[in-house]
């Protein structure tokens, strides 16, 4: 149990930060180049409003910037600027983009936790239920429920329950935020489809440990069935279900962008997709470099929690 | 990286139940995804004011959407435009994907180390947020769309290959063959497609299904095909504010999406879903 492996997990986590980083400053950085127009008269735009003196201040910032310099020398500029955290302006409303990502990134947790917690709270539930009989009633209708969840898309999900919940029965606001009733159905809708998959690895784990020669030695030797599924059946079926987290962090990340803009939700997502319609590239660098890093976040996260739960994982890393 | 655990499993050989159903719907919707087009005369952009909204089992079959166009029409062009892109996103992702992963399980050392390095890039991103850097570029094209779908989609049917074909090539067989003097072709094609040709179905299937989510969830938030196009996403979002007085309407290409999602992850995956 030495932390070898655990540093050898968190290593390669932060190579994967490194690369998120480059990856999204690179494309932004050609992006910037290729938009029609003067990148130079477009900051300065941005930074001052379009009046009668831009010319000028489009001349000043493109020697601030070093805009007439060789390519390859602004674009290891650019990274450097990334590297320091400094995202710069963005380009529609002005204002430093780092200064916006603080209040969206804010709501973007919220709702990535909120639908974690939510799919945890169904998810392994309906897994358990269906892996200790399996083939019984509950195991069918968890199949039947993961089977007809994973089919439908994220955003077709949302509208369904929007209609359902908001307009047909008037539970729940369709949009908005600021109260945990509005948080609700968006986080439903990706807690549904992650729960869709962790119910069934979850069951698939549990019907696996169930019929493993320890669960039938705890029970042998007489103890309650409560503790025999307790002390012996859920840190065990617990292993896979965790692990499969790391691939659902795709699901969560992806369904987060999709949701919010959805539910018109003031997260990192919404922000990212209206930049890019708007074609506000330190604002499109901002959210892409914030999302990946959180993807990032919740892989190493997951990492930690698999090596916690069963430590042989760290051995042979 | 760690990021991407081995989703895949060896599928049951055979055509269970489910897969079979999977199949008959497939072919149902590519029906009317082909032929549609070609015998519904009405064309999926004609506009008839007079017929908004119209219901469904009128004049209109499946009903007329709010500019009045028929849904029976843009449905069937939704479809082929889905399944089309889907099929040749996928294709775009399988062929490199396949044959680099041939490649890196042949050869092994360097080459493997940079394909596997190229690929840690590409997973080191969610899918849909690389997709949506290159929307940049251009949003509303079919361009960026498609090669960023490809561009993440390959690494899946590489590392498949990869891990497949080293497994087969470590064998005492593949020893003995090439001892008896028969060349690289011969085994790679006698000995190492019939492994990895099941497996390569199955995940063409789920490319293309995640394809088909991609494409309309793209369209929806609007930055991927833009509104005159008749994509099933976008319908949706477009039909919405009419849901009061047209809600079967709206509930048309969602069922359509969900049906062809379906059907692909059935083949794929059979009885073990």
């Amino acid at each position: 149990m030495t932390g070898r492996g655990m540093k050898n997990f968190l290593v390669l986590r932060l190579l994967q930060a490194g690369i998120v980083a480059v990856v999204v400053g690179a494309l932004c950085f050609v992006l910037m180049r290729v938009l029609p127009g003067d990148a130079a008269m477009r900051i300065a735009a941005g930074r001052y409003g379009p009046d009668a003196r831009i010319t000028d201040a489009a001349a000043k910032i493109r020697i601030e910037l070093g805009l007439d310099r060789p390519l390859a020398v602004q674009f290891f500029e650019w990274l450097g600027s990334l590297a320091r955290f400094d995202l710069g302006h963005s380009l529609v409303t002005g204002s430093p983009v780092a200064h916006e990502l603080q209040v969206q990134l804010g709501a973007s947790v919220w709702l990535a936790a909120a639908a974690l917690l939510l799919s945890l709270l169904i998810g392994p539930i309906v897994g358990l239920l269906g892996g200790l009989k399996p083939g019984g009633t509950a195991d069918r209708m968890g199949l039947f429920g993961a089977v007809t969840f994973r089919a439908v898309p994220p955003f077709v999900l949302g509208l369904v329950l929007m209609l359902v919940f908001s307009r047909q029965l008037g539970w729940l606001p369709p949009a908005g935020f600021g109260s945990p009733r509005e948080i609700l159905l968006p986080a439903l809708t990706l807690a549904l489809g992650l729960a869709a998959i962790s119910s069934r690895v979850t069951r698939n784990a549990v019907a696996a440990v169930a019929r493993a020669p320890y669960f039938a030695f705890a029970r042998y030797k007489g103890l309650p069935e409560a503790v025999v599924v307790r002390r012996h059946g859920l840190r065990n079926a617990a292993i896979p279900v965790v692990s499969y987290l790391g691939l659902q962090a795709i699901y969560l990340i992806e369904g987060v962008v999709v949701v919010e803009s959805l539910f018109a939700y003031p997260g990192i997502g919404h922000a990212l997709v209206h930049a890019i319609i708007e074609r506000d590239v330190p604002m499109v660098q901002g959210t892409a470099l914030t999302m990946g890093l959180m993807f990032v976040a919740i892989a190493a996260a997951v990492d930690l929690l698999t090596y916690w739960l069963d430590p042989r994982m760290g051995k042979n890393a | 990286m760690s990021t991407v655990e081995p989703v895949y499993q060896q599928p049951k050989p055979g055509l269970g139940p489910a897969r079979l159903s999977g199949a008959a719907l497939l072919v149902a919707l590519a029906a009317f995804a082909i032929v549609g087009p070609a015998v519904i005369s009405a064309d999926p952009a004609a506009q008839d004011f007079g017929a908004t909204l119209a219901p469904i089992g009128g004049d209109y079959l499946l009903g007329a959407d709010h500019y009045g166009r028929s849904l029976l029409a843009r449905l069937a062009h939704g479809a082929r435009l889905s399944f089309g892109l889907a099929f040749l996103t996928m294709l775009a992702a399988a062929m490199p994907g396949v044959f680099l992963g041939l490649v890196a399980g042949w050869k092994g050392g360097w080459t493997e180390r940079g394909l596997e390095f190229l690929a840690t890039i590409v997973l080191a991103l969610p899918g849909l947020m690389l997709v949506l850097l290159l929307l940049a570029f251009s949003p509303g094209n079919y361009g960026p769309l498609f090669l960023g779908l490809a561009l993440t989609l390959w690494v899946e049917f590489y590392r498949v290959t990869k891990a497949a074909t080293k497994g087969v090539l470590a064998q005492p067989h593949i020893e003995a063959a090439r001892m008896l003097g028969f060349g690289s072709r011969y085994i790679l094609l006698h000995y190492v497609l019939p492994v990895i040709a099941p497996m390569i179905s199955t995940l063409s299937a789920f490319a293309m299904a995640t394809a088909i989510i991609a494409v309309s969830t793209l369209s929806a938030i609007s930055v991927g095909l833009q509104p005159p196009t008749p994509e099933l996403g976008s319908m949706i979002v477009e039909l919405l504010p009419y849901f009061a007085e047209a809600p079967l309407h709206v509930l048309l290409p969602a069922t359509l999406i969900f049906l062809l999602v379906l059907g692909l992850q059935l083949l794929a995956q059979g009885e073990r879903a």
